[in-house]
């Protein structure tokens, strides 16, 4: 979304992370990403993404995306970890979902080193490692303010 | 953070194996194939094992490429004896096998599909693994990488975990002397890919780049003389120490698009791994230079090319990459690997499918999508310089 400052700049709308707002223009944006559709195209599968408290953020919060067949049919917050049942987990401490949007962390290499946790079938996952990586291009197009 | 993960002794050298003799355990199960008995190498182990006052027994049913189900059957023939030492002898295929087989015998309630980085296996409560490398190439005796083949969906499974590492790497240059010169072409292009994509992986630290350039420096000077001299002793070292090299390196780093294609090819069209990865290997590097210039540049001139800048530089190191396929009499496209056009590309849509779900993109400079798969096998099979 876009409005224009007193200036007549035009300037784009920040979207908090981690909130409703952000999860829905992240799934926006998914859905205009022809590579992650061609990458995905046969995936099928469900996560949370989990984002545990530090640095500024006082509470967890969840995310549940619902990734079909290179769309992201579904993607809002839920009140809790319990709240959905899905095939994956993605988690990961407020500070290292920073540095992955950001782009200074690999989403699979941030599992190697235990900063990420995965509940799931990595083997399914670590088929798809194109989409993985057009997942956090897309989550770092989205444009954020942190706390 | 990142770790860096090797065996916590690597013994190398003339009369390296002398090191069994050595050995503390009570019981040793090596995995090795029926080759590797032909050659007397079994024996040879064995009773230096033998001398150290330990008992063995031989599985030596793993064939090239080894599936899920000769896997399954070590690990039974494991369960029975109970070993405290898993030896794994021979190419590639028998040290995976050996790490698979380890695996299934200290964990029975995993399957060899489970293996992986994320599940903690909690190895060595039962047995240590030496691994003995009898070519110079795959450098599994250092590395977590296990590939098994799933033989009915014709997929090489690339599993990995930290614990599959082995113990003790045992590089004697004796045992890779008996190599025919195509498999002394073969695997020494092998170690060269690792080498290169280790180099240029997003994951790339200084540890591995160190052993990743002086594998490169030493497969540009020795390949050739091992190819040509099955008597040259020196360079036969040389190349099996830097084959463990670059195994260190792209095991701690990663491979890249190379192996994602070569190993799509090789499940299909039955061609040996290190062939089948080293004929994507110029393409690769100019369909990756937009995204990683300056890292092919510095090989470029760690071999020794002299260019203005680093365009100049990547170009001469592509030359000097099929210089060197040529030398060693290999393939530079895949029209000459003897697959004819019609059915490579009736199969195209296959290996585009397979090489996309490959692990081994995953820190590549620039990840291939269908469509750039596509044309890179296409090209490479024409043997045409990569221009997207």
């Amino acid at each position: 979304m876009h409005w224009k400052n007193i200036f007549g700049d035009e300037l784009m709308e920040k979207y908090k992370f981690p909130s409703e707002e952000w999860i829905k223009a992240f799934k926006e944006e998914l859905n205009k990403n022809k590579a992650y559709e061609e990458a995905a195209k046969d995936w099928e599968g469900d996560f949370l993404f989990i984002i545990t408290p530090d640095e500024g953020l006082d509470k967890e919060v969840v995310f549940y995306v619902d990734l079909w067949h290179g769309k992201c049919r579904d993607a809002y917050v839920v009140p809790s970890r319990d709240a959905k049942k899905t095939e994956f987990i993605y988690e990961g401490s407020y500070s290292n979902w920073k540095k992955l949007i950001k782009g200074e962390l690999d989403p699979i290499q941030a599992l190697l080193m235990r900063k990420f946790k995965l509940k799931g079938s990595m083997a399914k996952v670590m088929r798809y490692t194109k989409a993985a990586s057009e997942l956090v291009k897309t989550a770092s197009k989205v444009p954020t303010e942190f706390m | 953070m990142w770790e860096f993960t090797s065996p916590r002794t690597i013994v190398m050298g003339e009369g390296a194996l002398e090191y069994l003799r050595d050995v503390e355990a009570k019981r040793a199960l090596i995995v090795t194939d029926k080759v590797m008995h032909d050659l007397g190498f079994v024996s040879k182990v064995s009773s230096y094992l033998e001398q150290a006052g330990v008992e063995v027994e031989v599985f030596d049913e793993v064939e090239p490429e080894p599936s899920i189900e000769t896997v399954v059957r070590g690990g039974e023939l494991a369960k029975r004896y109970c070993p405290d030492l898993i030896v794994g002898l021979g190419g590639g295929s028998c040290m995976d096998a050996a790490k698979a087989i380890w695996v299934l015998y200290e964990r029975p309630d995993l399957s060899v599909e489970e293996i992986s980085p994320l599940v903690k296996l909690g190895l060595r409560k039962k047995a240590k693994l030496i691994c003995i490398p009898t070519t110079s190439g795959t450098g599994s005796e250092a590395t977590w990488a296990v590939v098994i083949t799933d033989a009915e969906e014709r997929r090489k499974m690339e599993l990995a975990s930290r614990e599959v590492v082995a113990d003790v790497a045992i590089l004697d240059p004796e045992l890779p002397s008996s190599m025919p010169p195509k498999l002394v072409a073969d695997t020494g292009l092998d170690a060269l890919t690792h080498a290169i994509e280790a180099y240029v992986s997003q994951w790339r630290n200084d540890f591995s780049d160190a052993l990743a350039i002086k594998a490169i420096q030493i497969v540009f000077e020795y390949l050739p003389r091992s190819y040509r001299d099955p008597s040259d002793g020196v360079a036969k070292e040389k190349m099996h120490n830097a084959a463990t090299m670059a195994g260190l390196a792209f095991s701690n780093s990663q491979i890249g698009v190379a192996h994602a294609m070569g190993h799509a090819l090789g499940a299909l069209f039955k061609i040996p791994h290190g062939r089948s990865v080293a004929v994507f290997l110029p393409y690769s590097i100019e369909y990756n230079s937009s995204e990683a210039l300056d890292r092919y540049a510095e090989i470029a001139r760690a071999i020794g090319v002299d260019a203005r800048d680093s365009e100049e530089a990547v170009s001469k190191l592509v030359e000097a990459v099929y210089g060197l396929l040529r030398e060693v009499e290999e393939p530079c496209a895949v029209k000459e690997m003897g697959i004819d056009r019609s059915s490579y590309e009736q199969r195209l849509e296959d290996l585009v499918e397979r090489a996309m779900q490959s692990t081994a993109t995953i820190a590549n400079p620039r990840v291939p999508g269908v469509e750039d798969y596509r044309k890179l096998f296409l090209y490479a099979y024409d043997g045409k310089r990569i221009d997207f």
